[in-house]
């Protein structure tokens, strides 16, 4: 057995900055709560750093092979505290001076902490463990804001959480019945023999949880209510971070299965069908933004299971960590946007921004095109290696109907940057148009609006360059990234 | 070097809509200076081009590990097509220095269209299929927000979103085809020279018409032929004057500059074997486009509808070389060189047109011949240059379109008479339209909206008159563009046979 707690760097520093922000946040009063919150960031800043410079030490598991320390663990350590930062600056508006301003940081550390080990773990319990850590603090994150569309969103978060947890220990059981052990390197040996009813039932059973976190089809129900209805932050970070992790676990757990007793690639296959293309359709008719936004990172999985779907082959691995760092700071700069305009709630509100807010507009324009696909922007490029990796893979007909997919996504990216970049038009006060809350309420929220505007502005612009520059990068990405997958 | 003409007009646009305090005529002229500048870039590139093959190569890594490079360079089909960018550029940037009212958001327009032009140098000198693709959808977007933004007409929105969406369904598939190539390849590579030197997918098999079926839908839609054609008129309609003169002269010339450079050098096999189908597509176009724009009442959708009777000669020519069987190496090798022609002269000459409706549009706020007559009067100049442009649009010998038109029929003749004799009547039909278009407006009694007041003013004759001098200089003096265009198409046809 392997007790190598240095190499566990990243995720202790992570745990550490939990503690010690939910410590300070007990005692610090709350005008001083943000010293607490750049504790949190320093945390975050000190895991990623721990995280490159641990990347080039062998690929190897520890802890009697229940964690692997490989090329993907190491890209999903990098990815998600930058992402967890990235939510941090675009939060700092929001949160600042609140009277949860700390829990708001111990949340987004703690759910950080758990995408990181599913991402790692390479043993069905400690898959369980991650879980947990990944979807609790979740559910408080959901319900942050405290106000009557966050509690529905905690709780269909939770109720789905829990049900999709307890069907994915029931799968667990299942293989390790199957199997003999847990951990990854003994199934890969246990599970060939087994039986393939048996072995269809588990795997389903067990892939319920990842596919929940991923936000995929058929797990998606909390994506939309969560992303308009928890604050602007919490959704950018409940639809970003854990799709990093679930992701890769799930990449992680199918390579184990044998592939001659369960056709799992065409299960995969069909999944990230229907998810991509349940998401586009229903984007199609949403009038809010955010429900846009969440229905778009539905499909968006869609987009990143055709990379699991291929899982094990040529150039898999790499295209789908590529296209994740690329989506998650895609997704959280189009979050960002919204965060900066907490007032406008519906498409028709976002008329005449490019007169207003030229660079924000700009900022969005590039998202929403990034997330369409639209080259020189990140996502075209993980859009490319993934579409390339899947025809490669011998699954040309998924890349076909994806590209399908992303047409008729066009449509309703469309309808956000036509009115943004309408030149005419009246450009009617964003005030106006909010379709919730009360007056006292609006009034309250536009008086802030101007400050969580300067933040979340700034990260936005910050995500459109850095999608840009990761695009136009996207041949250095790709040779930082190492497909190595150990067991 | 030709990385500097390509992104040299990104970095003016940069520039542009960083500042925003510049006044209106440091905007234009800034505009005009880079554009000229541009032109003086490429015609040195062209100077000091020692073909055949590809010249001022640059071939960098930029995503090894997806097959991608950054590889650009020249040869005889891009040098004329680059050449005729930066020309049809700096003609819209001169048009622009008319300006009597101040346009709304010249900065922004001026900056759009520098970001505009590197977007099609860019595709022009691209030798590596992604970096084709990053060019051919940037210029959508840069399209789309030019008609949304400055387009007039109620409906301009929706027929930019229009376009946006056609174009953009176009870029997809040909995405899908670029990727069927890349996986085909051996080593994995997006390099189009590579490509071309050991095409993937040959030997039959279901995938390689597959993929050819793919990219040509993508190029169709942007070329525009039928039946992919239905975005072009309402975006012409609603585009501003310069914005229409891009669309047409450079934007569409893509299209047929993908099938040249992509389609037929990767794909020969499936191109000879599919030649009949280009041919027909290329008739039915050409027959189409010149009765539809026949039927036209509005001068500038009539002209619109010229464009696909144009591409159509194109796509019948290119498809005439893929007939191997049926003609001889040097027939195919003049259909080639026709087509490349072609693309420029109907570049020059709709350019050209398009600006003389942008005038109309402006003195008169509609572009219904029925509105006109007579004009030829009080605009006598006006008048000229439109006459001029109608006959080197018809294929008047002394102009470009019929050097062009002349080596498309000459070239197809043999290998596909029947399409040829029916193309001829294309010819016809669109002589008839322009002479009637020019009765209708110029002659007969003085009819006009609103009145007219002056002349073209000396930055509307000096941004049109150029571009019909040229076309007139390539009818009467071909040479100097076909020495460089011909061994070109020879290595396409040789490409192509093998």
């Amino acid at each position: 057995m392997h007790k190598e707690p240095l190499a566990l760097l990243p995720e202790i520093l992570l745990l550490l900055g939990a503690v010690a922000a939910l410590l300070a946040g007990s005692f610090l009063p709350r005008r001083r709560q943000w010293a607490a919150r750049a504790g949190a960031a320093a945390a975050l800043a000190a895991s990623l750093a721990a995280a490159v410079v641990l990347a080039p030490g062998d690929d190897r598991t520890v802890y009697a092979g229940t964690y692997a320390l490989d090329g993907a663990t190491d890209a999903v350590r990098v990815i998600v505290p930058a992402a967890a930062l990235t939510v941090l600056a675009l939060a700092s508006g929001r949160v600042r001076g609140d009277r949860r301003e700390t829990e708001f940081c111990v949340l987004v550390l703690l759910g950080s902490l758990g995408a990181v080990l599913l991402a790692g773990a390479s043993d069905l319990l400690l898959l369980a463990v991650a879980y947990l850590l990944a979807s609790i603090p979740l559910y408080a994150l959901a319900g942050w804001g405290r106000d009557a569309r966050g509690a529905e969103a905690a709780l269909k978060l939770y109720l789905l959480g829990v049900l999709l947890g307890i069907t994915m220990l029931l799968g667990t059981a299942v293989l390790y019945g199957l199997g003999g052990a847990t951990d990854y390197a003994a199934l890969a040996d246990g599970l060939p023999g087994a039986p393939r009813a048996a072995l269809a039932v588990g795997t389903v059973a067990l892939l319920a949880g990842p596919l929940f976190k991923a936000g995929a089809v058929p797990a998606h129900f909390w994506v939309p209510d969560a992303a308009s209805g928890a604050t602007v932050p919490a959704a950018a970070f409940l639809t970003t971070v854990p799709k990093i992790g679930a992701l890769v676990a799930l990449y992680r757990v199918l390579t184990v299965l044998p592939e001659q007793v369960l056709q799992w690639r065409v299960l995969l296959a069909v999944l990230a069908v229907a998810t991509m293309t349940l998401g586009n359709l229903a984007a199609f008719a949403q009038r809010d933004p955010l429900r846009l936004l969440g229905y778009s990172t539905v499909s968006q999985a869609g987009y990143l299971l055709m990379a699991v779907a291929v899982a094990g082959r040529a150039e898999a691995l790499r295209s789908l960590l590529l296209y994740l760092a690329a989506y998650a700071v895609t997704n959280l700069g189009a979050f960002a946007v919204a965060a900066a305009l907490p007032t406008s709630r519906t498409l028709e509100a976002y008329r005449g921004l490019g007169r207003r807010r030229p660079l924000l507009a700009a900022a969005l324009t590039v998202c929403l095109l990034g997330l369409v696909g639209t080259p020189p922007t990140a996502v075209f490029m993980g859009k490319l290696t993934v579409f390339s990796a899947t025809w490669d893979g011998g699954m040309a007909w998924l890349a076909v109907v994806a590209a399908v997919n992303t047409v008729a996504s066009l449509f309703y990216y469309l309808r956000w940057i036509a009115p943004v970049l309408s030149i005419r038009g009246p450009g009617r006060p964003p005030q106006d148009a909010g379709p919730s809350g009360g007056n006292g309420r609006r009034r309250e929220a536009a008086a802030v609006a101007a400050e969580p505007g300067r933040w979340a502005a700034g990260t936005a612009v910050a995500a459109a360059s850095v999608t840009l520059v990761l695009g136009a990068g996207a041949g250095w990405g790709l040779g930082a990234l190492s497909d190595a997958l150990v067991r | 070097m030709l990385s500097l003409t390509v992104f040299l007009p990104l970095a003016a646009a940069l520039v542009l809509s960083a500042r925003r305090g510049l006044p209106d005529a440091a905007v234009r002229w800034l505009w005009v200076a880079v554009s000229g500048a541009e032109l003086g870039l490429v015609a040195v590139l062209w100077a000091t081009y020692d073909g055949p093959g590809i010249g001022h190569e640059t071939d960098r890594p930029w995503i090894p590990g997806a097959g991608a490079g950054y590889h650009i360079g020249v040869d005889g089909l891009s040098l004329p097509l680059l050449a005729l960018t930066a020309t049809v550029f700096l003609a819209c940037a001169v048009y622009s220095l008319r300006g009597r009212h101040a346009r709304h958001g010249i900065r922004r327009f001026a900056a759009l269209f520098l970001a505009l032009e590197t977007t099609c140098l860019g595709l022009f000198a691209a030798l590596d299929l992604i970096l084709f693709f990053l060019f051919f959808d940037l210029s959508i977007v840069g399209m789309y927000l030019v008609i949304a933004g400055w387009g007039h007409g109620e409906q301009a929105a929706r027929s930019a979103l229009k376009f946006f969406l056609y174009t953009f369904v176009g870029s997809l598939a040909l995405l899908l085809g670029f990727i069927g190539l890349y996986t085909a390849s051996d080593p994995h590579t997006f390099d189009i020279t590579e490509l071309a030197a050991d095409p993937p997918l040959e030997g039959g098999g279901a995938a390689g018409p597959l993929v050819l079926l793919a990219i040509a839908v993508g190029l169709a839609v942007k070329t525009p032929t039928f039946p992919f054609h239905t975005w072009l008129p309402p975006a012409h309609t609603d585009a501003p004057a310069a914005g229409s003169a891009v669309l047409a002269a450079v934007l569409l010339k893509m299209g047929t500059y993908g099938f040249v450079r992509i389609a037929m050098p990767i794909l020969p096999e499936d191109w000879r074997a599919h030649a009949m189908v280009f041919v027909a597509v290329g008739v039915v176009s050409v027959l189409y486009g010149a009765l539809v724009a026949l039927a036209q009442s509005d001068f500038k959708r009539m002209v619109a509808y010229t464009s696909v009777n144009h591409m159509g000669y194109i796509l019948l020519a290119l498809g005439a070389a893929g007939m191997v069987a049926d003609a001889d190496e040097a027939a195919r090798s003049t259909a080639v060189t026709g087509a490349v022609v072609q693309m420029v002269s109907h570049g020059l000459i709709t350019g050209a047109l398009f600006l003389l409706a942008g005038v109309l549009m402006e003195r008169g706020g509609t572009y219904e011949m029925d509105a006109w007559g007579g004009l030829a009067g009080p605009m006598p100049r006006f008048a000229a240059l439109t006459a001029v442009a109608a006959f080197a649009g018809l294929g008047l010998p002394g102009f470009s379109g019929f050097v062009a038109e002349f080596q498309i029929f000459a070239g197809s003749l043999g290998a596909v008479p029947v399409a040829t004799a029916l193309a001829l009547l294309g010819i016809l039909v669109t002589a008839g339209l322009f002479l009637w278009a020019l009765h209708r407006l110029l002659l007969g009694a003085r009819r006009e909206p609103r009145p007219v007041g002056a002349d073209l003013r000396p930055a509307e004759l000096l941004s049109v008159a150029p571009l019909l001098a040229l076309s007139l200089l390539i009818g009467v003096l071909p040479r100097w563009l076909l020495d460089t265009v011909e061994p070109a198409a020879r290595t396409v046809v040789d490409l192509v046979s093998r």
